[in-house]
């Protein structure tokens, strides 16, 4: 059975070019790259070599990007970073019912801790209004943090006209990056981000691997403290062979990005559009233009979404769902509660994301098992009958 | 690959007696779409003996399964042997369920309580 892997927004693949260029430095230039000898510079150069890939990738200067362990440190950096740098200034910090974890959670924290965050809610696309963002503000504001492109559902929001808001009000404004870094075009003057997180295994890079990119003169309290790497804003040992697999994933990305993100796009409209006209009582969730490339986030009614995932699944292919019974909560998806969706419609949610080993003949797959798996499992349901 | 047991995947594969009866003995409906499982239990009974047993489901693998086996395990049982199996025996019936999942054996305990108590108040009636 070949297997069909449709959940690239959860992770990637390392690109073998990436892998090549990784090997050298688990064994051979294997210095700590703070040591003065020449293993260490050696290790040193590698690692500017890859600061300066990133920082063409995003419109930035190489000393604007600091490495960290991934999105989820990159997030927690520039939240709780800027925050209490900003202590003296204000305590509040705006953000969005849709934003992940990462910022999510830092933002209770620092709500147990004496500060306070207004949630932005989202409309039935997942969009954030500027309107909502400019209404939120006051004189206390310090941060304001509102997402790239939606994990989940895949909205990409406007974070250019809330970062020239923020600009405006002199407020700091960071943009988790994570899905679009290397997938869409994102430069940080365009979108007048001041911080901005992204991650190396979303875009065929290793994991534990990402970075922060901060706003020259923008002060930041450390997220690590500890030796004096990164200019005593990042304490620990250099991740060497981490930092130079998203360096070439940085680098790759932006050879690739313009025709993958185009062959993408239409891969995902022919899938979304098969779905719903394939499978009664489907919908589409996120909104339909403004979307990554490779995302498909869609409800089936009347089944829930870890069966549909477990029968996929059984036919080798791989998505992931918004369902309750998938998560150790048993709560359903806050973004997919945030679009208004009833629970009911929340559990029988999948997401479809799809990347560069996705095929014509891959998306044809879904296309004919999913409408065989969902009879099957509305047979079974309660629910299925009675409207029928 | 997924947490569940093999049986638990051979349930969810393959779920015996899925349907409703057409004039049911007894009836067991429990669950709601907010928390995202939902189980129907319909009882056939002859002489105070289960002759048949359907289930409707609408949640997870779990759920699936459990209701599967609960319906195989009461099969060709009194209502007073059925009355008496608890949510651990449907769980062990199936290799063990992820601790996470074991309201899914809850929910099918209720559900066949709540149908033997139905069964029960339809036969006073009927006396």
């Amino acid at each position: 059975m070949k297997r069909i892997y449709m959940d690239h927004a959860a992770t990637t693949p390392v690109d073998p070019e990436v892998v090549a260029a990784m090997l050298p430095f688990f064994t051979e230039n294997y210095g700590n790259a703070s040591s003065m000898h020449a293993f260490g510079q050696e290790a040193r150069q590698a690692i500017e070599q890859a600061r300066e890939s990133i920082a063409l990738l995003i419109g930035a200067k190489p000393d604007e990007i600091i490495f960290t362990s991934g999105g989820t440190e990159s997030d927690n950096f520039a939240v709780k970073g800027i925050a209490y740098a900003r202590k003296d200034k204000g305590n509040h910090i705006i953000t969005s019912a849709v934003e992940h974890h990462a910022v999510l959670e830092p933002c209770h924290f620092l709500e147990k801790n004496g500060f306070q965050v207004t949630v932005l809610p989202v409309d039935e696309t997942g969009l954030v209004d500027p309107v909502d963002v400019k209404k939120a503000i006051t004189d206390k504001t310090t941060l304001i943090s509102i997402m790239h492109a939606n994990n989940e559902i895949g909205t990409i929001e406007p974070v250019r006209e809330i970062g020239a808001i923020a600009r405006e009000c002199g407020i700091a404004f960071h943009t988790d990056a994570v899905q679009t870094f290397g997938r869409i075009p994102v430069n940080v003057a365009d979108l007048n981000v001041d911080l901005l997180s992204a991650s190396g295994h979303k875009l065929y890079g290793p994991k534990g691997v990402g970075i922060l990119y901060i706003r020259k003169g923008t002060r930041i309290v450390p997220f690590m403290h500890g030796g004096e790497q990164e200019k005593n804003r990042r304490a620990s040992t250099y991740n060497v062979p981490g930092i130079v697999g998203m360096g070439k994933a940085a680098e790759l990305a932006g050879e690739h990005m313009e025709r993958e993100a185009a062959r993408l796009t239409s891969l995902r409209d022919r899938m979304i559009r098969g779905i719903l006209d394939g499978i009664d009582h489907s919908r589409l969730n996120g909104h339909p233009v403004l979307r990554l490339p490779n995302n498909v986030n869609v409800s089936l009614e009347y089944v829930e979404g870890e069966s549909m995932l477990l029968s996929l699944d059984m036919e080798g292919i791989a998505c992931s769902t918004g369902s309750a019974c998938s998560s150790q909560s048993l709560e359903p998806s806050h973004v997919l509660r945030a679009i208004g969706l009833p629970h009911e419609i929340a559990h029988g949610s999948l997401r479809f994301s799809m990347g560069r080993v996705t095929s014509d003949d891959d998306v044809d797959t879904v296309l004919t098992v999913l409408p065989r798996i969902v009879d099957r499992l509305r047979a079974m349901s309660p629910l299925y009958g009675k409207k029928h | 690959m997924t947490g569940y047991s093999d049986k638990v995947m051979e349930h969810f594969r393959n779920p015996r007696n899925v349907g409703d009866i057409e004039n049911p003995d007894g009836v067991g409906k429990v669950g709601n779409p907010v928390c995202g499982d939902i189980m129907e239990l319909y009882l056939k009974v002859e002489n105070d003996v289960i002759v048949d047993a359907r289930f409707k489901t609408f949640g997870c693998g779990a759920a699936i399964a459990t209701s599967s086996m609960v319906t195989e395990l009461i099969r060709n049982k009194t209502i007073e042997e059925a009355s008496k199996i608890s949510n651990r025996a449907v769980a062990e019936a199936l290799g063990g369920l992820p601790p996470i999942k074991m309201h899914c054996s809850v929910l099918a305990e209720e559900a066949l309580s709540r149908a033997i108590d139905d069964y029960r108040s339809r036969k006073k009636i009927a006396a």
